[in-house]
């Protein structure tokens, strides 16, 4: 039974768009971004504009991370009101004419919502990742896509952290949602990793339909790790790493973590443990892209959300 | 037993080098500790090896290379050629030069090259003669002693690049000691008997299929395809599944054993696979002909 009083009333969604090659070696949503460029038909749906978009095409032409700087922290206030000019990285740039279509990030003109597609060498399988745990049309989608690809297995990952939450290329949008499905080697394209992220994409569209058409989504809770903490590898004076993930920790991305299970082992076979005070589900571990950002896994808590039913607002 | 060992001259001169590939980081982590452990303690090995960051530049940015695939570099027009000015082009001479020159008596006996393959390849030993003797008895060796066999390029797989698995450092640094201990044994007169080795030779290279126009990818390597290195494709089995969900076969007439299934790297060189013949190659027994032994120059 829906509860009136505390439903949430959103207006329509009628512009969303898919973004790939935030990561220019993330080859499951490049692919797909390009395959739906040229065909639109998949995604289509009635009532919505659907837009397929590549946002980083230098480094998707040279199958790079980026050319300049990450485009997924290049969302930054002071970066997208900067001023234009040939002396900006490539990405602060491209962040800036992202925002000009698809924004202003924080403006009612912005749209309403923005996937953005990536891959990690992390045994993460599929997870969706948002950004608030207050966006009750965000967290009944994702609850839809979860019921919806069952006994399949998709993961939440909430980062609200107030100092490890960074500026993603989706967060223009009012409703952001990252979708990272893995494990795949950068530049690789598994068969596997891209038929799910393209089912998870079908699912996602559909509810945006079904909740155009007036369907009424029910009070909901989804089960959602918290993001809690960076951790890096052991490093030496010159910063060099002295360790690596432990093998009985490499690929064990959401399951709990105990404080003195193996964390690290040394190249000369030492264990290191983890260290924490409480159990924690770790992830994104062993994220190629992150041995830079200095971070061998986040760590998260798990949490339950309570969602509200959601309806359109009825024009 | 004595009499019919074939005499071969010892290993005077041996190298171990890493990074040939910048983001391939088992090689890089291996050479990197050898190098600081040298370096702290005088280790005085049985047998002089020499350890090589091959390609640093490329080990420093993490890119396999930064203008041109070093382990492309060595023939022998790029190595003769005066005047090279891209940066692999002019590692390769120096290379050429610290554990060469190539084809020369002063030459290292031994050079082991290590990588890493997105592919699921285990270890994987590659080599370019079948009747090296010396890399197909230390093929025998491993194969008999390493926790994870296959089989002085050795290649451990699967591992994406820029990341380091520990289980998979562990092999590849196994899998060097195993190398040099053969090496000392050989160099003190063992006799390693003969036998057989199955190796894998390569027929032919299998690209992605592609769209006639625009030369894009139009499939991905089937998913019962995919992570089956060394596993027999035999006519008419999946090979790939194209975007609109059609099975593309394989089309050959003859079974063969297919192998860097999916390796990341060569998508640019327009390789979706290899395809390669098993045979039993017959090895003599060998011992090392101890008065050949070449003094280090």
């Amino acid at each position: 039974m829906s509860s009136r009083v505390n439903a949430s009333y959103f207006p329509q969604a009628e512009r969303v768009a898919i973004f790939g090659g935030t990561h220019g070696n993330e080859m499951s949503g490049v692919t797909l971004v390009n395959m739906w460029i040229k065909n639109r038909a998949e995604i289509e749906r009635s009532g919505v504009a659907v837009r397929a978009f590549i946002t980083n095409p230098r480094a998707v032409e040279k199958c790079s991370r980026y050319i300049d700087t990450d485009l997924n922290r290049a969302f930054t206030p002071e970066n997208l009101s900067t001023a234009s000019g040939d002396g900006l990285p490539y990405e602060v740039q491209r962040a800036k004419e992202v925002n000009q279509i698809f924004g202003p990030k924080g403006s009612p003109d912005a749209y309403d919502v923005i996937f953005d597609l990536h891959n990690t060498t992390s045994n993460m399988g599929s997870t969706l990742i948002l950004e608030s745990s207050t966006d009750y049309f965000n967290l009944q989608m994702v609850h839809y896509i979860k019921k919806a690809i069952a006994p399949e297995s998709c993961m939440v990952l909430l980062n609200e952290h107030p100092h490890l939450k960074y500026a993603t290329t989706r967060s223009v949008a009012k409703h952001p949602v990252g979708l990272e499905v893995g494990p795949q080697p950068q530049g690789v394209l598994r068969s596997n990793i891209f038929e799910s992220m393209r089912a998870i994409m079908k699912h996602a569209l559909d509810f945006i339909e079904l909740f155009n058409s007036g369907v009424e989504f029910p009070a909901c809770s989804v089960e959602v790790f918290r993001v809690h903490e960076r951790v890096d590898y052991p490093r030496d004076t010159n910063g060099n790493i002295t360790a690596m993930v432990h093998p009985h920790l490499q690929d064990c991305d959401w399951e709990p973590l105990n404080p003195g299970d193996p964390m690290f082992q040394t190249f000369d076979g030492r264990t290191i443990p983890y260290e924490g005070a409480s159990p924690v589900y770790p992830t994104f571990i062993n994220e190629a892209a992150y041995y830079e950002k200095q971070q061998a896994c986040i760590t998260t808590r798990r949490e339950t959300l309570a969602a509200n039913a959601i309806r359109k607002i009825s024009k | 037993m004595l009499l019919t060992s074939l005499m071969l001259p010892a290993l005077s001169r041996v190298a171990v080098c890493g990074g040939t590939h910048g983001n391939e980081l088992s090689g890089v982590y291996l050479v990197h500790e050898r190098l600081k452990r040298r370096k702290k303690s005088q280790v005085m090995e049985p047998v002089a090896v020499v350890t090589v960051m091959s390609n640093p530049r490329a080990v420093q940015r993490c890119v396999r290379y930064t203008e041109t695939d070093l382990n492309r570099c060595f023939t022998h027009a790029i190595l003769s050629a005066s005047e090279q000015t891209s940066y692999e082009l002019v590692r390769s001479q120096e290379l050429n030069s610290l554990l060469g020159p190539k084809g020369s008596a002063e030459a290292m006996d031994l050079i082991c090259d290590l990588h890493n393959t997105t592919a699921n390849m285990g270890l994987c030993l590659i080599t370019y003669s079948d009747s090296d003797w010396i890399c197909l008895h230390i093929c025998k060796y491993l194969q008999a002693r390493a926790q994870h066999p296959r089989t002085d390029a050795m290649e451990i797989g699967p591992q994406p690049h820029g990341l380091i698995r520990a289980n998979i450092f562990m092999a590849m640094q196994e899998a060097v000691q195993l190398l040099l201990d053969w090496v000392r044994l050989f160099n003190s007169g063992a006799q390693f008997e003969g036998g057989s080795v199955d190796v894998y030779t390569l027929v032919k290279n299998i690209d992605y299929p592609r769209d006639p126009h625009t030369h894009t990818i139009i499939a991905a390597v089937h998913p019962d395809l995919q992570d089956r290195d060394f596993c027999l494709l035999h006519p008419g089995d999946p090979m790939f599944l194209s975007f609109s969900g059609e099975t593309l076969r394989y089309k050959g007439k003859e079974p063969l054993y297919p192998f860097f299934i999916n390796e990341s790297a060569y998508y640019e060189k327009a390789v979706a696979l290899s395809l390669a013949r098993r045979r039993k190659v017959e090895i003599p027994a060998i011992r090392a002909c101890l008065h050949t032994v070449r003094t280090k120059t």
